[in-house]
């Protein structure tokens, strides 16, 4: 087990050394925007996974409300938390490159509004988290989990309908969108790059919140001891 | 042996002694209103609009003040049934939980429907309101955006009377979930005022979010609270 997990570890170092050279050396400078563009490589990637860890959160929560497994708890917090640490990394890179490209640091527009939004709430979530005592925390949170991503659909039309400047997705978007070859490749490079560096985070994380779960139990445990012994 | 009551008997009770014991003790409603009206005359030193401004304003304003007001009335729902256990005893009998639930949101819901009738009128008068769009729809956006913040409010005040600072709590999780309800009431209502464009889009999302948060709701209560 351990020694897989070292090799994860190896093969996302390596993933993320290679999608590093492909984003900055190899995919070609974009014709209109210069190399700024290129933290597109790195935008893009962590709001995938951003993504992707929120619906595992979901997933967890209502595993938890179905089953009750303190496993199913571990996991909602670990993909919470590396949700919100991979949201705040969209959250910074897209001032960074709206400055230079439309001339602005933010506007309210519906992919980076639902994007606040939800980071918002996730938020919230580990406010609850921290907040609540003893053994409802899970339930709570769970409930808090499913709220937060019922939400987002309903986010996304509201703000959307308010008003869009974000560019209309790129790849499949229909007339007039398509990358550059090698800047696909080095996009999904990033991609996988950053999908495994989650899982690792996930997993430390996940094994970190049980083992705090157990430490939690051993101390009460010798609590009771300790007074039998009485 | 007489049957046992039903889910709305259940309901109709619950709202009954709860609405006697606020017309008793008054203690929601007061605080709620005393808060809103604070909050109008605040805003209206924040800003002093001409009568065109306000018109785009007022349905902003309005609502965050009636947001503000709903977090002081929600605090108390269940604060009540904490003295003497009661929610436990209520847990421990064999009546519905959305029952409970029910009730509660119908009750909160009278609450801020009797704030908003008062308050309507103040903002006539401290804004030189003089709405252009038909008025008649502002009654439909009242009600379902009322409803939008009672029923997840009432179903987040259950939550956050587990916790430690439960009066902090409440805003922290209910606000970031609103967002959206938020911006459709004051969009429809701005659009109402102003009469420049259809609130159409607006009312049907308040109406999708109702439906689907009162569905999450009713699910998802049995298991807050029980939880332990």
């Amino acid at each position: 087990m351990k020694l897989l997990f070292r090799l994860l570890v190896a093969c996302t170092v390596l993933l993320l050394a290679y999608g590093f050279c492909q984003a900055i050396f190899i995919a070609p400078r974009e014709a209109t925007m210069g190399d700024v563009q290129r933290i597109f490589y790195y935008h893009v990637p962590s709001a995938w996974v951003a993504f992707l860890c929120f619906f595992v959160n979901f997933l967890a929560s209502c595993w938890y409300l179905m089953r009750r497994g303190s496993n199913a708890d571990a996991l909602a917090l670990a993909s919470a938390e590396v949700g919100i640490a991979f949201c705040s990394i969209v959250l910074i890179t897209g001032p960074i490159w709206a400055r230079p490209v439309w001339g602005i640091w933010w506007t309210w527009d519906a992919r980076l509004t639902t994007t606040l939004v939800l980071w918002l709430i996730y938020v919230s979530y580990l406010v609850l988290r921290h907040y609540a005592t003893g053994g409802q925390v899970p339930v709570l949170a769970a409930a808090l989990g499913i709220f937060g991503f019922v939400d987002v659909p309903i986010v996304y039309m509201a703000i959307r309908w308010f008003r869009t400047q974000h560019p209309q997705p790129v790849i499949g978007g229909g007339e007039g969108s398509g990358l550059d070859h090698r800047m696909a490749v080095a996009l999904l490079w990033n991609l996988a790059a950053f999908t495994m560096l989650a899982l690792v985070y996930l997993i430390v994380r996940y094994r970190q919140a049980l083992k705090a779960r157990e430490i939690e139990e051993a101390h009460a445990q010798a609590a009771l001891d300790l007074e039998e012994a009485r | 042996m007489t049957p046992a009551p039903g889910v709305w008997t259940i309901t109709r009770r619950s709202l009954a002694k709860d609405l006697r014991l606020e017309w008793r003790s008054k203690d929601a409603i007061n605080s709620m209103l005393f808060f809103a009206l604070l909050v109008v005359v605040i805003f209206s030193f924040g800003f002093d609009p001409t009568a065109e401004e306000s018109r785009r304003i007022a349905g902003g304003l309005l609502w965050v003040a009636i947001l503000f007001a709903t977090v002081v009335a929600l605090n108390q729902t269940w604060t009540r049934e904490l003295r003497n256990q009661a929610l436990d005893a209520y847990r421990l009998s064999p009546a519905p939980p959305q029952a409970l639930f029910l009730s509660k949101t119908l009750g909160n819901f009278l609450f801020v429907a009797i704030l908003e009738l008062l308050m309507a009128p103040l903002f006539v008068v401290f804004y030189n309101l003089r709405p252009v769009g038909p008025l008649w729809q502002l009654l439909v956006v009242a009600v379902l955006s009322t409803w939008a913040l009672v029923v997840n409010g009432t179903f987040f005040a259950a939550l956050s009377i587990r916790t430690r600072s439960r009066e902090i709590m409440l805003p922290l999780i209910l606000f970031p979930i609103s967002i959206p309800a938020l911006l459709a009431m004051v969009d429809a209502t701005t659009s109402i005022l102003t009469g420049e464009s259809s609130p159409a889009f607006w009312i049907r999302l308040l109406a999708v979010y109702d439906l689907v948060f009162t569905t999450v709701c009713l699910v998802l209560f049995e298991s807050v609270l029980n939880a332990e």
